[in-house]
């Protein structure tokens, strides 16, 4: 064989991805040792790391929460929700604008600390889960046999009707999220210092994930939808109304995005029409990351993805020299997204995206 | 004998595809019947046609009397309507027992499904060694087991088996014929779809023959098997 043969067999797009791969974690290795041993960018105590660690596993619950709606829809439709964000959103404003800001005004906030957080929840997960049934049942039911394409644009068209009718109802304004004064502050628990609002997400999160987890697999509803993502006609034959499966999809993944929607508003206490978009496009990430169609996948993504997002910049960028590293959190995330579908576009322990049958 | 399932002048299409041209049959109470044909004759669409997964364009397909147009898909287990689809159709990802509970899927007798899933244990001991496992996992033989199993956990009045032989080593489909007449002796009607007619002639007590989207004979098994023309085309003898 010739050298110029020899040039010609060579796959560029493969050296191109060797090269890619060497120089990311030559990045990160390099980043990682000036950060700990040449001590680059600011200096960090053991416990600013903690507090790193901790806002990273509590932002991450709350995309795991979010996630697991875009990876049930996947499951059963292989349709990606881009309007999922949106579900999120309406829990969030709805029970804002309706409830919270009323209670607060009332006083009855600080009275009834947890009555108010519960019927502020039931009404986020009600307008959730009615949007999402509405969107599923106008938008999406009457193009399950259309080319894949048509429902996914649809669902951007339904993100931005969702968001034009939130902002018509409520005003383009950030409305203050009221947070109960016991909330506030910092608890000690193992030794460890939380912010109260942060503890709470992480175990109302892992609670949720564990309770839908269970749902799925242990009741019959919850194994009539399993069926339905694994094949419909052999599904309705069994008896499965399909159609009603798919609906109590949407409904459980929104009631999941209106859980969340509280918690983001306890943690960023404000909310705005806008609100749904990044999370929503970061939790499609987490589910992406975990393997989408896959439910622990989800959760464990969504975990990952706040953890890398959080700990991230302070340890490699801020190594690597890059100035204002704590405000490349998203470059990061998308960064971690798109090595992702570059090199393990199955996800961490989901099937390939490719081999699964539309 | 009274008509269970009766097809009148069924007509159906993929698009522009004209897959079944005016099928009629009828399968009596207690019967078996068997509905032989080659490749792409028409077969499944058929059994699709009978499960409302598919509707006719005209004709219909009558159970007990009545229209099964009228009927979504998944209305027809509570009606005593069972299939094991072409390639057993198991939830790969789902357990041998989440397969078995699934086709009790309308029923809400817990005790008598509890003992259902013995019975079935009983009828194929591989799986009751397997309850636990996915599916996914299990060998074709055991695949095509668990899918009439399934099936039978509905207690159909009628069971339609779509090729239950395919890709089966010889031994096993003797076997899974051998459950096809016990499933029937113990009161079940079966129409038996099969390319696989020296077999399905043997258990049935008549045939239908389809070519195209056309019944083109039918008769008693026992004359089928010695009809030239199914002898040549579907039995291999000269
Ligand atoms: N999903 C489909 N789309 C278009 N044509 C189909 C489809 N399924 C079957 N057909 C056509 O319909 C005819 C009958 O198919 P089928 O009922 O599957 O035959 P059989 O089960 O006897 O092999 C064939 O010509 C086949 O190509
Ligand atoms: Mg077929």
């Amino acid at each position: 064989m010739t050298l110029s043969q020899r040039l010609r067999d060579i796959d560029w797009i493969d050296v191109w991805l060797w090269v890619f791969r060497v120089v990311i974690i030559l990045g990160v290795v390099i980043g990682i040792t000036r950060k700990l041993f040449f001590g680059a960018g600011t200096t960090y105590d053991s416990s600013d790391w903690i507090d790193f660690f901790i806002s990273g596993l509590s932002q991450g619950g709350l995309y795991a929460l979010i996630a697991l709606g875009y990876t049930m829809v996947y499951g059963v439709l292989f349709m990606i929700n881009f309007a999922h964000g949106e579900f999120f959103m309406s829990g969030a404003m709805a029970s804002t604008y309706l409830i919270a800001s009323t209670l607060a005004a009332s006083g009855f906030i600080n009275e009834q600390p947890i009555l108010y957080l519960v019927l502020v929840t039931v009404a986020a997960v009600l307008t959730s889960m009615g949007v999402s049934l509405l969107t599923e049942r106008i938008a999406y039911r009457p193009l399950r046999r259309a080319p894949r394409l048509v429902p996914l644009i649809t669902a951007i068209g339904a993100s931005f009707f969702w968001q034009y009718i939130f902002r018509g109802l409520f005003g383009s304004a950030v409305k203050a999220f009221p947070v109960p004064t016991i909330l506030e502050g910092r608890v000690n628990v193992f030794g460890l210092d939380f912010l109260k609002v942060r503890l709470i997400v992480i175990i109302v999160s892992i609670l949720a994930l564990i309770g839908l987890y269970l749902f799925v697999q242990k009741t019959k509803t919850g194994k009539s939808i399993r069926a339905v993502a694994e094949d419909k006609d052999v599904a309705a034959l069994m008896g499965i109304d399909v159609d009603r499966a798919i609906a109590t999809t949407f409904a459980i993944g929104a009631m999941m995005a209106g859980i969340a929607a509280v918690l983001w508003g306890l943690v960023f206490k404000q909310v705005i029409f806008s609100m749904g978009f990044v999370p929503g496009i970061k939790a499609f990430t987490a589910a992406v990351l975990g393997g989408i169609g896959s439910i622990p996948g989800a959760a464990l993504g969504g975990f990952f993805l706040g953890v890398i997002e959080a700990v991230g910049p302070p340890l490699i960028l801020e190594g690597l020299g890059a100035p204002g590293a704590h405000q490349l959190k998203d470059v990061t995330a998308f960064l971690l997204l798109v090595l992702v579908l570059i090199f393990r576009p199955q996800g961490i322990i989901g099937e390939r995206l490719a081999e699964k049958k539309a | 004998m009274t008509t269970m399932l009766e097809l009148n002048d069924v007509h159906a299409y993929y698009g522009k595809i004209h897959a079944l041209k005016g099928i009629s049959l009828n399968v009596a109470k207690g019967e078996i019947v068997t509905l032989i044909g080659g490749n792409g004759a028409g077969k499944t669409t058929t059994l699709r046609t009978i499960c409302a997964l598919m509707r006719p364009t005209s004709g219909a397909a009558m159970l007990n009397g009545e229209n099964l147009s009228n009927y979504k898909a998944s209305q027809l287990a509570a009606k005593g309507v069972a299939m094991v689809p072409e390639g057993r159709g198991v939830f790969s990802r789902m357990t041998v027992l989440e397969n078995l509970e699934m086709g009790a899927y309308h029923r809400n007798d817990k005790a008598g499904i509890l003992e259902d899933i013995e019975h079935i244990y009983a009828l194929f001991p591989r799986l009751k060694e397997r309850r636990g496992q996915v599916s996914g996992t299990l060998s074709g033989g055991e695949q095509q087991m668990l899918a009439m199993g399934r099936a039978m956990m509905s207690r159909p009045s009628l069971l339609l088996l779509d090729e239950p032989s395919m890709g089966l080593a010889p031994v096993l489909v003797e076997a899974i014929f051998s459950t096809v007449e016990e499933i029937n002796r113990q009161g079940t009607t079966i129409l038996l779809v099969e390319q696989n007619a020296l077999m399905a002639l043997q258990i049935a007590s008549r045939g239908y023959v389809l070519q195209t989207g056309e019944i083109v004979l039918s008769d008693s098994a026992r004359a089928l098997q010695r009809n030239a023309m199914v002898q040549k085309v579907y039995l291999g003898i000269e």
